[in-house]
């Protein structure tokens, strides 16, 4: 049971004063951030980032910061649900599926029922996934120590091809928003020969661009924009929770055992791989809705219907860190604004980081337990709180965050640049997401881009220049053909379908 | 439906083929530059240019493919993308936010702050004066705390912070 020591002492780490102290600052600032339109947890931890700088250099300081920043993250997470059920506005993606059965519960009457059920559920989504992370992540990490460049090339590609594939939209604009990003990466100077990739003279580009701003823009300016033309009225429900409905909704939790399983498994696979939390719980609710006894009054204000997707888009958000620090393969935007972090701090994601940073990954996974349990406690306790924040007025709000967007682009490099580029962002997000251009592979490859270069580079310099060294050995070629195999999963479904209605 | 009873901005598909031509002109670019560099098999391996050609070669095929469906459907030239009341309403969002950027550098960012706020509240909120400078400096103050002296993140600043020796 080596894994139960390394947590001990994790938790020995994470157990200081101060790292507690961080870890509910985090938590109260990622609720804040999910319940705020415009910022997100990947924007909100991408404006924070820079703020942990200088926390970072202390001995130590990685853990710390580490714990702040994905407290932040389970913050948002907990937040998306306040917004859902009573205002009826997705704070994020994934808890559209809230929306559905929590916001009619909130209109009779039982906001407190609806938001007790789906904090709980999100903490017991979490402590699921983050007991698998406990148990699989060494494996994993163990796995991983015999990669060289052409595997570690084949599971980026297995990332980009698994967007393609599953993500159900239209191929060609995932390919193009993910292709954009990897073109961005590459603008500047190249590490390897030297020379200036496709800055046309101007300097300002000789740095690249940097993701943190493409998040900021894409997800915060982006979002503000998209809010506006859909009117500002928030109309909400009140916020009550009190002990006595706690401890009610919590008798009734028992009953929908099997769908917390259920739906914490579909989270579980649906964060590793890359797509995340968002279809996760969209697939956990149709599941409960198809499975339950009274799925027929599903949408019309079920408890059972807020359990569903809150702990698969709780564990799926939780186990996306678990290619991020076992691969350094971040399975959503926000993991990958984490995985941005462990670099600009001098950290190198990937299994190595188990073998010569043991108190730094045990920290955190330690931290995962301890910051959704505060998280809970802070939810549960300060609901009406959060809730109040909505009801600050539109104008108020909207220039504040666009400031706090400003402020946060500024401070990653103190470059004036780089604000102006987080409004060019900006436009652009807003006139992707109305196109219906996914953002998400565009960061990831924002991230991702100069790593998958350089493997693969280095995985065909060893070739001298053979493609099959993607084929050269079980492993590489069983995660090359796994890609290939997602890439083509929409076409070769339909084929199968094609050929089952004619046989 | 909408699109019926508000003036629409711009059809859908007409954003979805400018788009489109944005996105294959940008892959060009990408191809165009890497060619340059070069884009083959060098001395001692790849060359600079070599993964961006294939990024913009990419680029280039999804922008095409995305075009070609949007010609070939002409079903959503009737759908709005944006209505001119909503595109009224971006604007005086987008418009504020790009001068306030470009002020940062000669009035600071807290001043230009206030001022960006103050200007919201007033145009967008109706806020009478009396609420708004409370609001609007309020929030620049506390931000200045925050950056300057909490986390010691030093801000752009400009004549007013120069003027009250707060560089």
């Amino acid at each position: 049971m080596e894994e139960i020591n390394a947590l001990l002492q994790g938790f020995g780490v994470a157990l200081s004063p101060l790292n507690l102290l961080l870890m509910f600052v985090g938590v109260i600032l990622g609720i804040i951030i999910g319940v705020l339109p415009g910022l997100g947890g990947a924007n909100g931890v991408a404006i924070l980032l820079p703020l942990t700088f200088s926390m970072a250099q202390q001995p130590g300081g990685t853990t710390s910061a580490i714990i702040l920043l994905s407290c932040i993250y389970w913050g948002a997470l907990f937040g998306g649900a306040i917004t859902s059920i009573l205002f009826n506005i997705p704070g994020e993606p994934w808890s559209v599926a809230t929306t559905f059965d929590g916001h009619p519960l909130a209109q009779q009457g039982r906001a407190g029922s609806a938001l007790t059920a789906a904090f709980t559920s999100s903490f017991i989504g979490a402590l699921i996934a983050v007991i698998m992370i406990t148990f699989l992540s060494p494996v994993v990490a163990g796995f991983a120590l015999r990669f060289g460049p052409p595997e570690f090339f084949s599971v980026y590609l297995l990332t980009f091809c698994a967007f393609v594939g599953m993500s159900g939209g239209n191929a060609a604009k995932t390919v193009a928003s993910m292709m954009i990003g990897f073109a961005l990466a590459a603008v500047g100077l190249d590490s390897v020969t030297g020379t200036l990739r496709l800055t046309f003279g101007f300097t300002s580009l000789l740095k690249g661009f940097d993701f943190l701003i493409a998040v900021i823009g894409l997800f915060g300016i982006g979002e503000i924009l998209e809010t506006l033309e859909e009117g500002l009225a928030f109309k909400g429900a009140s916020a009550r929770i009190n002990m006595k409905v706690v401890l009610e909704t919590w008798k009734e939790l028992p009953r929908y055992w099997a769908t917390s399983l259920r739906s914490a498994a579909v989270g579980c696979f649906m964060g590793i791989v890359p797509g995340g939390a968002t279809p996760a719980s969209f697939m956990s609710y149709g599941l409960a809705r198809r499975l339950s006894k009274d799925g027929n009054d599903f949408g019309s204000g079920r408890v059972e219907g807020v359990v569903a997707p809150e702990t698969a888009a709780h564990a799926a958000g939780t186990s996306a860190l678990l290619p991020m620090i076992t691969l350094g393969v971040p399975g959503s935007p926000t993991a990958a604004v984490l995985l941005g972090g462990l670099l600009i701090w001098g950290l190198q994601p990937g299994p190595l980081l188990f073998v010569e940073k043991p108190d730094f990954v045990w920290g955190l996974i330690a931290s995962m337990y301890l910051g959704n349990i505060a998280g809970l406690i802070v939810v549960l306790t300060c609901v009406p709180l959060f809730a109040a924040i909505l009801r600050i007025p539109f104008s108020i709000i909207a220039p504040v965050i666009i400031v706090i967007c400003a402020i946060g682009a500024y401070t990653v490099h103190n470059s004036m640049f780089d604000v102006y580029l987080m409004v060019v962002f900006g436009v652009i997000g807003y006139a992707f997401k109305k196109l219906g251009y996914p953002l998400a592979p565009m960061v990831l490859a924002l991230v991702l881009g100069d790593r998958a270069e350089e493997n693969f580079r280095n995985a065909i310099k060893g070739s001298q220049g053979d493609m099959l060294v993607f084929f050269s050995n079980g492993l590489v070629g069983g995660l090359t053909s796994l890609a290939l195999l997602l890439l083509f999963w929409p076409l070769i479904r339909a084929g199968w379908r094609v050929v089952l209605g004619k046989s | 439906m909408e699109s019926e009873q508000q003036h629409s901005a711009a059809s859908l598909r007409a954003v979805e083929i400018g788009v489109a031509v944005v996105i294959f002109l940008f892959g060009a670019l990408v191809v165009f530059d890497s060619y340059r560099l070069g884009a083959r098999w060098g001395d001692d391996g790849p060359q600079a240019g070599y993964f961006p050609f294939y990024v913009g070669l990419f680029i280039c095929t999804s922008g095409a493919a995305i075009l070609v469906r949007a010609l070939r459907n002409t079903a959503f030239a009737a759908e709005s993308f944006v209505s001119r009341e909503e595109l009224k309403k971006i604007l005086t969002v987008l418009v504020p936010t790009i001068v306030y950027v470009s002020v940062i550098g000669y009035l600071g960012f807290y001043v230009a702050s206030t001022l960006y706020i103050a200007y919201f509240m007033w145009h967008l909120g109706k806020y009478a004066w009396i609420k708004i400078a409370p609001v609007s400096i309020g929030v620049s103050v506390a931000f200045f705390l925050i950056f300057e002296i909490w986390f010691s993140v030093p801000l752009p600043k400009g004549p007013l912070e120069a003027a009250l020796g707060l560089n």
